[in-house]
């Protein structure tokens, strides 16, 4: 186990290694100078220089990255160029947005996806089965920000339930900013709850015709009482595997979302700081987001070693 | 853009398939959505517009203030005497002024404002408008007087400009984030990427406004706009995003569909140092290939007005010079062989990302197709835009709109981006900026006008039309933007 654990967390530092390197790169030969697009067209090409050298824009490329990198390592981001703020402080801004519409989606995703995965398993060929496949064939295929226009569309301007978009702050009023979050939410998840469903489904098919299963059978449980104390367990594994992928789809699609529902999240923040060659930011940013995801994808291996024992007893010989 | 394009279809399908209801609650409270966010609160120290659409006569005043039709009113100087040589102006302020801390506003602060933006460290993105000012003196309290260094037909307007506002001189340091001002209304919060709250200031000694409190909404996708209109969240958008939408409100009666005008011209961004457009004839067949009606129709859906020069329609010195060049496809085509290129050229036209020039450049190019000229159209965005066409002029052809006012003098600047390098322009300019009389302005301004369309610098399109959108029971709104902003004060509520 310890070994397996080593492993992993080797291979996270890794990842996360090697996405800052491809990040700090690609934004590196972006073209558009950050100095010129703060002090406008107006400026003269002295204090855009000037601008250049006081954001350490002249430096060899190499010594920049190893001060950004080490920077974050302990904590310390930089100073955002376009709104003089800490990244850091920009970052946390935007993350009690953005995580908690992301883990509302997961949670959605799951109450909605496998409940419909094991309900169309168990009737498996008939025309409920069917019914649900086929909706969760489109739910795969509808793109979220369609979805959630079509969702606005409906409870804000033809029901007028809920806001169209924009978000309360939580101190200003918790309850208005959770109604802010919902409509969002379910756009995120519902392309991935159909996924899920049919991810569950065929899993579930598969380890219903399983040994176990029919020995369950032969003790005396019914078909639907063995799959659900045994089956349900055994066909966790594929879906865990498709939920830890399907995070790091939610906390990329927050992007869009957040630009349709017009929400102050991560995602909206890197829009805007792309578009304003605010390079700092965008790093910074960009990070965090991939530290999450690939955090979710540690926890997801443990997970996994969790579920399933052989893992574990493999990795010890 | 294939995207965008998907959206947007999907978006219209998706109007034509649910019919609309929605119900609207009145007070004294107006939510505006704007479609960029600002990267701070002061407008003397940046250039982005959505700092003035927030701040400008809502949150800071200046001495004087320009009206939706672009003439200069009182604002913190209630009147002024100017000097029979034009040189020396004498403002008298305005009585029991506050500041948002609740300090009081002398000439002091105007002396301060002004020695700020005029200092060599000042960071003001019109630094420009103050290089005529000899000095500011304080009078007495209520008193100041102003020397100019020489006479300018257009330092009234100037000073009432965002940049040129009056800021507390004890109080100035945090005007990025929290912005003190004098104006109307005093700023409450700012929820980045999200909203702005203003509320009315209850110690304002001006005219008293109807709106008790304001909100700026910050609505980037344009579907999203329109449902937020629809659903009654926002109560309009002073510049809608999306002109193709207009029917949508226009057909509705409980909205009010505003079109007005905007100081931004339109171009054919040219560079006049590149061949072939060094050559005036390639650059006049050019004008004789664009038709100024099927891009405003196909790129604008029709909101925009031809112009043939670098030059307002609105403005009252302003003269049509849309036929100097009319649209005449052989007579290009004879101008192109005698240029020495009878089978026409290729070039390249790179689009920065506003939809007047992503599809008014695919219009542009199909246009230039017919007499030969072969367009490779590049797509880049903003900041790529300001490195390649505008600081290293590394361009063919571009599509801008330029919407500072009055900014005919950039053409007197032979290392402005259009490289056009023209001793005879910069005396006419030099001689414009001496001249304080309205005749002789006038004329000036007609033979400036005249004499970039007979040259072709650039392809002159359209001025950009302000395309405003409100609750059809709110009133006092701009319907013209003759400088970037959003004048609250005007506004009320009919229901």
């Amino acid at each position: 186990m310890a070994g397996f654990l080593f492993r992993r967390v080797f291979g996270f530092a890794l990842t996360l290694f090697i996405a800052a390197l491809a990040i700090f790169l690609l934004l590196d030969i972006l073209p558009g100078d950050p100095a010129r697009f703060i002090l406008g067209i107006n400026a003269s090409p002295e204090s855009v220089n000037a601008l250049r050298e006081q954001m350490g824009l002249n430096l060899p490329i190499w010594q920049r990255f190893f001060s950004w990198i080490g920077g974050v390592m302990v904590g310390d981001f930089g100073i955002s160029h376009s709104q003089a703020t800490p990244v850091l402080e920009l970052i946390k801004e935007r993350l009690v947005v953005s995580f908690p519409l992301a883990i509302f989606a997961m949670i959605i995703s799951i109450m909605l996806g496998l409940p419909i995965g094991i309900f169309a398993a168990r009737r498996r060929g008939k025309i409920s089965d069917s019914l649900f496949m086929t909706l969760a064939q489109i739910g795969v295929a509808i793109p979220s920000f369609w979805f959630g226009m079509l969702l606005v569309l409906l409870f804000s301007v033809k029901l007028g339930w809920l806001p169209t978009g924009g978000f309360i702050s939580w101190q200003d009023d918790f309850f208005a900013g959770l109604k802010s979050l919902i409509l969002p939410s379910f756009a995120l998840a519902l392309p991935q709850a159909a996924i899920l469903a049919r991810v569950m489904r065929t899993a579930l098919v598969d380890v219903s015709s399983a040994d176990y299963i029919r020995t369950a059978q032969a003790k005396g449980l019914t078909k639907g009482q063995a799959i659900l104390r045994h089956g349900v367990q055994n066909a966790m594994l594929p879906v865990l595997t498709i939920l830890g992928l399907q995070f790091a789809f939610l906390i990329a699609g927050t992007i869009i979302i957040e630009n349709v529902f017009y929400l102050p999240g991560l995602g909206k923040l890197i829009f805007t700081a792309i578009s304003e060659r605010d390079l700092i930011l965008v790093r910074g940013a960009l990070i965090v987001l991939i530290m999450a995801v690939t955090f979710t994808m540690l926890i997801t291996d443990l997970l996994y070693a969790l579920i399933d024992p052989r893992l574990r007893s493999r990795t010890r010989q | 853009m294939f995207i965008q394009q998907i959206k947007k279809s999907l978006a219209i399908f998706a109007f034509l398939t649910l019919a609309i209801t929605g119900a609207f609650a009145q007070s004294s409270e107006v939510n505006l959505g704007m479609v960029l966010e600002p990267p701070h609160l002061d407008p003397t120290a940046g250039a982005a517009a959505a700092i003035d659409e927030i701040v400008y006569a809502n949150i800071f005043e200046g001495l004087t203030r320009i009206d939706e039709n672009g003439a200069v009113l009182s604002s913190l100087a209630s009147s002024w005497d100017i000097s029979n040589d034009n040189l020396n102006y004498t403002f008298y302020l305005r009585d029991n002024v506050t500041f948002h801390d609740g300090t009081k506003f002398d000439a002091k602060d105007v002396v301060f404002s002004f020695e700020r933006a005029m200092a060599d460290d000042s960071v003001n993105a019109q630094k420009g408008i103050f290089a005529v000012i000899e000095e500011v003196r304080a009078i007495d309290a209520k008193t100041l007087a102003i020397q100019l260094k020489r006479p300018a037909g257009d330092f009234l307007f100037n000073i009432g400009r965002g940049d040129a506002i009056i800021v507390s001189r004890n109080n100035f340091e945090n005007n990025k984030t929290h912005p003190i001002g004098t104006g109307p209304f005093k700023f409450i919060s700012w929820n980045k990427g999200s909203r702005v709250v203003l509320e009315a200031y209850e110690n304002y000694t001006g005219e008293p406004v109807s709106l008790k409190k304001a909100v700026f909404t910050f609505i980037s996708d344009p579907n999203t706009a329109i449902a937020a209109m629809l659903a009654g969240d926002i109560d309009g958008f002073p510049i809608f995003p999306a002109p193709e939408a207009m029917d949508v409100f226009a057909n509705d009666n409980r909205f009010n569909v505003i079109i007005g005008t905007t100081e931004g011209e339109t171009i054919l961004a040219t560079n006049n140092k590149r061949a072939p457009f060094d050559n005036l004839l390639v650059r006049q067949a050019i004008a004789h290939t664009i038709d100024r009606k099927a891009i405003i129709d196909g790129a604008m859906f029709g909101y925009g007005t031809p112009i043939g020069s670098h030059f307002a329609p609105h403005n009252p010195y302003y003269v049509d010079k849309v036929n100097t060049y009319p649209l005449d496809l052989e007579k290009a085509k004879v101008l192109l062989a005698e240029a020495g290129y009878p089978e026409g050229f290729k070039a390249t036209l790179k689009l920065p990302p506003p939809s007047y020039a992503r599809r008014g450049g695919q219009i542009i190019a199909s246009q230039l197709r017919q007499v030969g000229i072969e367009l490779e159209l590049i797509n880049i965005e903003w900041a790529q835009w300001l490195e390649e066409v505008f600081s290293k002029k590394d361009y063919d052809l571009s599509i801008v709109s330029h919407v500072e006012p009055f900014d005919i003098g950039i053409y007197a600047n032979p290392d402005y981006y259009f490289q056009f390098d023209n001793e005879d322009f910069r005396a006419i300019m030099s001689q414009l900026g001496n001249t304080t009389d309205d005749g002789g302005r006038r004329a000036l301004s007609y033979y400036a006008q005249d004499f970039l369309a007979r040259h072709a610098v650039n392809g002159y399109l359209f001025q950009l039309a302000k395309t405003g959108v409100y609750n059809a029971d709110l009133q006092g709104m701009w319907a013209n933007a003759p400088i970037e902003g959003n004048d609250l004060s005007q506004m009320k509520w009919t229901k």
